[in-house]
């Protein structure tokens, strides 16, 4: 089974984010940078496929220069190598010219399975992997937390609301975006990181794919810390006193204690 | 020009039952139609929504559209994305909004692509500026919030998340039913059984009082900090996602949109950022703490007490409290 995972990298999750001057987009030159999490478990998934059915684990992803780095430790885990669409200002690329962009890289190599997270930590849409779905025409199923392949078709279990699941079988090929907690995430190890030395990263470009973010449907125009609902009190000093302080709250305030 | 609202039905257990945020998305959609002065109508897919659709006569909208076929008892991507585009093109809405539910979420991105356009995802809030719709949603993970503007011809599509809008504002009147019948071929998905895992053994929602753990506590072996807190206070312990993903507390204590939705007298959350998925799960708390090291944490913006910390040195000082108080 040859399966593509799509992998993004997004700043680390503890980064103090601040807006740039330009109020356009967050000041990112100083951010450490990881693979978005729920990515992370796509991939876990393409590994845990491939070493059951056997096959080939394609990593793509789409990002600057410093996406290289991502794309290493996937393949450190065990990925057998990768397409890197190497474009600096990924930011101009709405969802669909983004997902444009991983379709015209990933179509030519006819994949049987197409993995991506569910949404990206960064900006959160939700939607990529459904929009290449329709883009290579192939049938979905999104938040998936199981994966199981049969002849020529796979069964899923798609998460629900409150604690739902269904079952859903579908043809192959196909994509599925991938749910948090689905398997449990591997280290590399010391092999695997030698051996990621010599995996294959190809770099393509948005403009060698015919793919430009010219007349995007949506724009961003303006980022911002966002309101409180709610006052909240904050309590602040050595620890023991914020804690005694809290305390008194809750007993003589909030009544909860 | 004029707005369609597209309810959202399901028959989990029993006949065809509406999802409660679709009544959020028609009270969006009244209140849109009031301020760019166009009509607003709504639609109900599936299989005998008869019912569904005649309880739609009864609210103010223009008209209720009732789309049936036996291909949109249950769902599939392939059948409601077909459903819901002839719909759009009989209509000509220049706007049509849905509920941010997890169905929404695997067609609404399909419909929008197949018609050339990106659908804003998950908006919490709007206004019109110079005639135009503005847009806002959440970015990582709600630490920002982001104005979104359509820069292209209509239709508009948005989602919209659980909460962003109140069902109470939804306005009655009087809307007579159209029934729609779309060309629709059998989906390539196969849906099958609709199912719970084992029976919850916690319910977290009979707690007057819970302590919740989210990524700030690091590691599993570090819990039993969190878990001296909730004994201090006679409260449940739950947990955020990631916790009960990486196994280190039992998925039936997770809270959030996948887990249970609490609302009990306190909710005590211990390094949990606050990210939508949680938030939905507990905002409707009467008394909501926040412990976290980082100020700027979403979870500060529905908080009514927090204290800004090291949740290491923080909570042991807060069970030590306690328990002077409760002496």
């Amino acid at each position: 089974m040859k399966i593509i995972v799509c992998i993004k990298q997004v700043p680390a999750r503890d980064s103090q984010l601040r807006v740039a001057s330009s109020g356009a987009w967050i000041q990112d030159a100083d951010l450490s940078y990881e693979i978005n999490e729920p990515d992370a478990y796509a991939l876990e998934e393409g590994l845990q496929l491939k070493e059951k059915h056997g096959g080939e684990v394609v990593v793509l992803c789409a990002g600057p220069a410093r996406a290289a780095q991502t794309i290493r430790e996937a393949l450190a885990k065990g990925a057998d190598r990768a397409i890197h669409i190497e474009e600096e200002d990924l930011g101009a690329f709405d969802p669909l010219c983004a997902a444009r962009l991983l379709a015209a890289a990933l179509g030519p190599e006819k994949p049987d399975l197409v993995l991506t997270g569910l949404q990206s930590d960064d900006l959160g849409y939700g939607q990529t992997g459904v929009i290449l779905a329709e883009l290579l025409g192939l049938p979905h199923a999104t938040i998936i937390m199981q994966v199981e392949k049969q002849d020529g078709s796979i069964r899923v279990k798609r998460e629900l609301e409150d604690g739902w699941f269904q079952h859903v079988e579908m043809p192959l090929p196909a994509l599925l975006t991938i749910q948090s907690g689905i398997n449990k995430l591997r280290y590399a190890t010391l092999m695997g990181i030698k051996k990621a030395k010599n995996k294959e990263i190809r770099a393509v470009t948005a403009s060698g794919l015919g793919v430009s973010s010219a007349a995007p449907s949506i724009q961003l125009s303006r980022v911002y810390l966002p309101g409180r609902s709610k006052q909240t009190q904050l309590f602040d000093g050595p620890p023991k006193e914020a804690a005694a302080k809290l305390v008194e709250k809750l007993k003589f305030e909030a009544r909860v204690i | 020009m004029s707005i369609l609202v597209v309810m959202e039905q399901r028959a989990v257990q029993g006949p065809p039952a509406w999802s409660r945020m679709s009544w959020e998305t028609l009270a969006a959609g009244q209140q849109l139609a009031g301020e760019l002065q166009q009509p607003v109508s709504a639609a109900v897919l599936g299989q005998g929504i008869e019912s569904l659709a005649s309880e739609l006569t009864e609210k103010k909208l223009d008209r209720v559209y009732s789309v049936e076929h036996d291909l949109l008892k249950d769902y599939t991507p392939d059948t409601y994305t077909d459903a819901v585009r002839q719909l759009m093109e009989k209509t000509q809405a220049s706007i049509v909004i849905f509920p941010h539910t997890y169905q929404v979420r695997d067609f609404l991105p399909k419909l929008a692509t197949a018609l050339g356009r990106v659908a804003v995802s998950d908006v919490v809030a709007h206004r019109i500026e110079d005639g135009k719709l503005v847009l806002v949603r959440q970015l990582f993970q709600g630490k920002l919030n982001v104005d979104v503007r359509f820069t292209g011809d209509p239709p508009y599509l948005a989602s919209l998340q659980a909460g962003a809008y109140r069902a109470d504002r939804i306005e009655a009147g009087s809307a007579a039913v159209e029934k729609f019948a779309p060309q629709i071929t059998p989906s390539r998905n196969k849906p099958l059984d609709l199912f719970r895992e084992a029976q919850r053994a916690v319910d977290l929602t009979a707690a007057e009082i819970i302590v919740s753990v989210g990524r700030g506590i690091k590691e599993a072996d570090n819990i039993p900090i969190v878990q001296k807190l909730a004994d201090a206070l006679g409260a449940e312990l739950a947990a955020s996602r990631p916790i009960c993903d990486s196994g280190w507390l039992p998925m039936e204590r997770q809270v959030g949109s996948s887990g249970q939705t609490v609302a009990p007298k306190m909710y005590m959350a211990v390094g949990i950022s606050g990210a939508i998925q949680h938030l939905v799960g507990m905002k409707g708390s009467k008394i909501i703490v926040a412990i976290n090291k980082d100020a700027n944490a979403p979870i500060f913006e529905v908080a009514d007490y927090g204290i800004v910390g090291d949740l290491f040195q923080v909570v042991p000082a807060l069970v030590e409290e306690i328990k002077k108080a409760k002496a």
